[in-house]
């Protein structure tokens, strides 16, 4: 096996006094999605803040493509790994234009050519070039995610860390960004880490999930555990039945959705 | 169910003037909801779910109108009552519950000052009793230490317990309809699924009509009776929820097929062809 894309190793994150995450430890393949799986409070997001480096107050290990990671933030960093956010509402600054937004990571880092790259970009998150220089309040939700996105891979990232990126739209329109967060993973051989509480997600967009619980991973287990519920742990078993199980276990259920699927 | 129907609406409208000209948001939506039973209605963000549930206690702000033929609550018509005779039936004969319990309720106000104030508005009641009939509320709600929880502040507590705290207020003047309006979208499945249990419970516990809105199919035919599901202000399609599955209209079909299942096989998720209108 070469170099895991994401190595932790008995990771504990605190905030202040308190300590958020204990003892976590797992490694993400290049090219693999992994999930983090649990309910609010259980750590997942403060995981990933970790490894962007927004949480800073750490112990163990963490590296990243076989380097090893620092406290903070760092300006290298960051054009291998970037971090979207859940709530495209509150994510985007509502005084910019989507331009100065996406031009932004490349100013930073003296890149040039950021007309064309903003072209481009959009053109990949399947946006029209009539919102290039509109503001986030003219955008729906599913647009504003886009952009988000769009943002988090100007600079070429080899790794994602997607916090909840669907949680606040609509069923619809979560379908169509999940098609575009899976199709750019395939163009552009990207790495997600991706922290979710819907478990039907994580069948569609992942390979392997980690299941956390007040602070530890309770499980690792392969999405075909999420076929017929086949959890070890009666935490994962809870959260499986919370979600409503698998419907397409039963065969008459299953047989009337195959039947009516629209061509 | 031989008496009356509970709700009963007949050609809804809902517009909103534009430089443009109005903008029906609700296009002539009929239903009936009986005594003890549960609705959901279904739809996008901007099908018009939501305006129908704020259109049943007239909470449509100008500049948007509603019209209605027929808008009655049990033998009451509602289009006919005054502002001040509507805010005798808000809260007191029909509840709301919104979407996200951080914006719904007061910051300034401790828990069970607020759940108490919904109660004294419609009822007058000597303190202590008001006190008791809280802690009552908040244990039915199962808020473990009920005391301790009505001396904090909505800051202080978690979505799910935010949320349980809204229905204990909503409940607490033993409404006949309760409406939720995607009341479990800003929680955890693991949370949600017990709010919805508790909903559930209260309401056919106390004979209460229930109107659900949510955007989540799945969800909705599995605690409702009925399902009515919106698009564009018109319901396209109404089934019984156990009949979801065989729904077929183009537009449910579109919906159903575009969520994730515990068992995804599919490379990619059809999307709707939005051609037709709002982009995404």
């Amino acid at each position: 096996m070469s170099t895991p894309a994401i190595s932790l190793k008995d990771l504990d994150i605190s905030y202040g006094d308190t300590k958020v995450v204990r003892d976590v430890s797992f490694d993400v393949a290049e090219g693999e999605s992994f999930a983090l799986v649990g309910e609010s409070g259980s750590g997942k997001s403060t995981v990933l803040k970790a490894i962007a480096g927004l949480a800073p107050d750490w112990t163990g290990e963490i590296s990243v493509l076989g380097k090893p990671r620092g406290h903070g933030t760092d300006r290298a960093f960051s054009e291998t790994c970037q971090l979207v956010f859940q709530a495209p509402y509150a994510s985007l600054h509502p005084r910019k234009t989507i331009d100065t937004v996406l031009s932004e990571p490349l100013a930073i880092h003296g890149i040039g050519k950021r007309s064309e790259k903003v072209v481009e970009m959009l053109d990949a998150v399947g946006l029209d070039q009539r919102f290039r220089f509109r503001f986030p309040h003219q955008l729906s939700g599913g647009q504003r995610q886009r952009v988000a996105i769009a943002r988090a891979l100007m600079l070429e990232p080899k790794l994602m860390l997607l916090d909840e990126p669907t949680s606040a739209l609509d069923v619809s329109v979560q379908a169509e960004i999940l098609n575009l967060l899976k199709r750019l993973r395939r163009e552009q051989g990207l790495t997600y880490l991706m922290v979710t509480h819907n478990l039907p997600v994580v069948s569609f967009m992942c390979d392997r999930m980690a299941v956390m619980n007040k602070g530890r991973i309770v499980e690792i287990a392969p999405k075909t555990a999420l076929y017929d519920g086949s959890f070890a742990d009666p935490y994962t078993r809870d959260l499986y039945a919370a979600s409503g199980g698998n419907p397409d276990a039963d065969p008459v259920v299953a047989a009337a959705s195959e039947s009516k699927d629209p061509a | 169910m031989t008496d009356a129907p509970l709700l009963e609406i007949e050609d809804l409208r809902v517009s909103f003037a534009t430089p443009k000209g109005p903008v029906e948001v609700v296009k002539g939506l009929n239903l009936s909801l009986g005594r003890e039973e549960r609705l959901g209605i279904v739809g996008e963000s901007g099908s018009g779910k939501s305006m129908t549930g704020r259109s049943i206690l007239r909470l449509i702000r100008a500049p948007g109108r509603q019209a209605a033929k027929t808008l009655r609550f049990d033998g009451l018509d509602l289009m006919a009552q005054s502002s001040r005779q509507m805010r005798q039936i808000r809260g007191a004969r029909i509840s709301m519950i919104m979407q996200d319990p951080k914006f719904s309720l007061n910051p300034v106000m401790t828990i069970g000052h607020q759940i108490a104030e919904a109660l004294q508005v419609h009822e007058k009641l000597p303190r202590r009793d008001l006190q008791a009939r809280v802690i009552e509320m908040l244990n039915s709600v199962r808020i473990n230490d009920p005391e301790r929880v009505a001396k904090m502040y909505p800051h202080e507590v978690s979505g799910g317990m935010g949320q349980r705290v809204m229905i204990a207020m909503m409940l607490i003047p033993r409404p006949q309809l309760l409406i939720a309006d995607e009341p479990t979208s800003a929680l955890d499945v693991s949370v949600q699924a017990q709010v919805l249990d508790l909903i559930e419970e209260l309401v056919t516990g106390n004979g209460m009509g229930l109107i659900l809105i949510s955007h989540d199919l799945n969800l909705v035919a599995r605690y409702c009776d009925r399902i009515l599901v919106m698009n564009g202000g018109e319901v396209v399609e109404a089934c019984a929820a156990k009949d979801l599955h065989k729904a077929s209209h183009p537009y449910t079909r579109g919906l159903l097929a575009a969520q994730p299942r515990m068992q995804e096989t599919r490379d990619e998720l059809p999307v709707l062809d939005r051609s037709g209108g709002a982009g995404t």
